[in-house]
């Protein structure tokens, strides 16, 4: 998509949040994922103008991190996270059958657009393992055959809204506006902890028990 | 009677924890008023007789390392907060922002105000989409209500807070990798000296302190040094979120005071699954070395955990009971540590790669006796010779792991390959799956 006036707005908003430019390059990259989908060569190119850098160098901070994606993703892009505790507790097994349910390899999208999948490392939510995410988004306590709903769910556009998060489950691009820093409305919605991050309190409180 | 003491997590069963109303309703915000009033050099000394130390992972005092901070020497100072949890089996920082981002923002206005920063920022990671949502609406309201920006609550104090939002990469949650990566570089990390107390942030005094670090400010100005420090042992004093994971019935948050054991975790989590035992469990995460059941009752505090060599770390316990199988499990937290290596040093970004090698021959049943020590042998020239912490890490499981189950990793050669069904280590195991 060409940049427009309102897109150099933003970027220009983002850059002065910051004491010095150069700092900017992150949520940059991020919202040109928001508007493209993925870093772009234009997106490349127009973060370095901004930021008075080479475009060398820009690309060497997008290609440090994982999350910046040089080709498209889906509209939903899922991540199981197979490092050890998540992998053994069945993630693997949730990985393995998502690619073969979707006749995809790791990093591959659907020939469709909507689904895409990787691995991914440990997402700080092991006490909800296995552990599925969607544009970064928590989908707790998964087995294959929930993970595979999911993916069937996205294709048909209606897939369930996060166990810990809003009401419904963003675009990828919509998701990667809000890495950039722009407030999409919906801190407000969800649950504010699930079971797992109460259980000590309702243990303190002496209310455990009540709705295990 | 629990042994619990639940401060941080009090009212996280309120549905609007995380909203500043809610926040204020449970005697948010108040501390920050109070700190407001005291001279900041009080602040720093509160907090060191506090004995409040790093939550993060390393343990350093708090308050000594806001102390390490030049005072008067007219250039601008900052506060990094390192809210980038990515350590495996770590998630804690995580849960504490959803239910309560408020406790962070206030801990950062303190903070701020005693090392005399007026600019900071919370570095989190970027694969937790609503976690960002909260905390950046906690900062906008923050703002609204006058607690953060020019001349907070008529004080004379000024504070810019930005969130930054990271992009995956593990590295970035060691705090000079972190402090490249906010500057707009490649997370990669920075030799020492010098360090961030006087050339951090575009070389200016930084602190980076973790996420549960700075959100235990708060109650230490409103309640007091002493409440603080009457909590805990010795020399490891106050709360502290403990995360377990794996293995056990009710997987979860438990807030207690430092020199806890896993027994008694294990006991609230409603003991290992049904029909099993423990095998083995990581401490602080997958960097520390591992401990089996013999260390059941070591009081988790720095000093405890430390004598039975590991270390505390980030407290994360993750859990594993006898299907599962070692080898599999450090192969895994291997390819972790190589996939996550910067690459700045050699020995971390070679030695990973052979690591990997030598233990995936092993776990297929396709290498030999020798090669174990082999892998000791690389993991020594690996360890303490690279810039940062990321090698040491990767080198734990395994060494911990061959001292503890040495004769596992030989049975898979015995065997030809690996003797553990993994479907049996699943949590539903037995539903009819696969």
């Amino acid at each position: 998509m060409p940049f427009s006036d309102s897109h150099f707005d933003a970027m220009t908003k983002i850059i002065a949040r910051y004491p010095r430019s150069r700092s900017a390059i992150m949520p940059l990259l991020h919202y040109v994922q928001s508007i493209d989908g993925y870093v772009t060569q234009e997106g490349i190119e127009i973060i370095a103008q901004k930021l008075q850098l080479e475009t060398a160098e820009v690309n060497a901070v997008a290609t440090f991190y994982t999350q910046y994606k040089r080709k498209p993703v889906g509209q939903y892009h899922v991540g199981v996270c197979t490092n050890t505790l998540c992998a053994i507790m069945g993630g693997d097994a949730i990985y393995q059958s998502l690619l073969e349910h979707l006749e995809i390899e790791n990093d591959g999208v659907t020939a469709d657009g909507k689904v895409s999948v990787e691995h991914i490392e440990c997402n700080a939510a092991c006490d909800y393992a296995p552990v599925v995410m969607a544009n970064w988004e928590f989908y707790d306590n998964q087995t294959p055959e929930s993970a595979k709903n999911l993916v069937d769910a996205m294709r048909q556009g209606n897939p369930p809204a996060p166990t810990r998060g809003p009401n419904r489950l963003v675009s990828w691009k919509e998701a990667s506006a809000v890495l950039a820093g722009f407030n999409d409305g919906l801190a407000g919605e969800g649950v504010q902890a699930g079971e797992p991050t109460l259980l000590g309190l309702k243990i303190a409180q002496g209310k455990a028990g009540e709705n295990r | 009677m629990s042994a619990l003491t639940p401060v941080l997590s009090a009212f996280w069963d309120q549905k609007d924890s995380f909203t500043i109303a809610g926040y204020k309703r449970n005697g948010g915000y108040k501390a920050v008023e109070e700190a407001l009033s005291m001279e900041p050099d009080a602040i720093i000394q509160m907090v060191k007789d506090s004995g409040l130390r790093g939550r993060g992972g390393a343990g350093f005092p708090t308050g000594m390392k806001w102390g390490f901070i030049p005072q008067g020497d007219n250039k601008d100072h900052y506060l990094v907060v390192n809210a980038d949890e990515s350590e495996p089996g770590t998630c804690k920082d995580t849960p504490l922002l959803l239910a309560n981002p408020h406790v962070l923002i206030e801990g950062v206005i303190i903070a701020s105000y005693a090392i005399r920063a007026n600019h900071a920022f919370i570095y989190i990671r970027g694969e937790v989409t609503h976690v960002i949502r909260r905390v950046q609406q906690a900062i906008e309201d923050a703002y609204k209500d006058g607690l953060l920006g020019k001349n907070i609550r008529g004080k004379g104090f000024d504070l810019e807070l930005v969130l930054h939002v990271g992009a995956g990469a593990y590295i970035c949650g060691e705090e000079t990798a972190l402090l490249d990566s906010l500057e707009g570089f490649r997370g990669q990390p920075r030799l020492r000296p010098p360090f961030p107390a006087i050339a951090g942030l575009y070389a200016r005094p930084t602190v980076v302190n973790n996420v549960e670090s700075i959100a235990s400010v708060p109650s230490i100005i409103e309640k007091g040094a002493e409440w603080f420090a009457s909590m805990g042992t010795e020399k490891s004093k106050g709360y502290t979120l403990y995360s377990l994971s794996g293995h056990v019935k009710n997987p979860g948050q438990f807030e207690a005071p430092l020199g806890i054991t896993l027994r008694e975790l294990i006991e609230m989590a409603g003991g290992i699954r049904a029909g099993h035992r423990l095998k083995f469990w990581t401490p602080g995460g997958s960097s520390t070395p591992m401990f089996t059941d013999a260390h059941l009752d070591t009081p988790l505090d720095y000093e405890g955990v430390a004598a039975a060599g590991s270390m505390l770390g980030t407290k994360a316990l993750q859990i594993f009971d006898e299907t599962t199988c070692v080898v599999r499990a450090v192969l895994r937290w291997t390819e972790f540590y190589k996939h996550e290596s910067c690459g700045k040093c050699t020995p971390c970004r070679e030695g990973t790669w052979w690591l990997v090698q030598a233990l995936k021959n092993l776990e297929n049943g396709e290498g030999k006796p020798e090669d174990l020590d082999k892998l000791l042998d690389l993991c020594d020239n690996i360890m303490g010779r690279s810039f940062c912490a990321l090698a040491d890490g990767a080198a734990s499981p395994i060494i911990s792991s061959l001292q503890y189950f040495r004769d596992e990793y030989l049975e898979h050669l015995r065997n030809g390959g690996c003797p553990f069904d993994p479907a049996a280590s699943t949590i539903f195991e037995g539903v009819g799956v696969r």
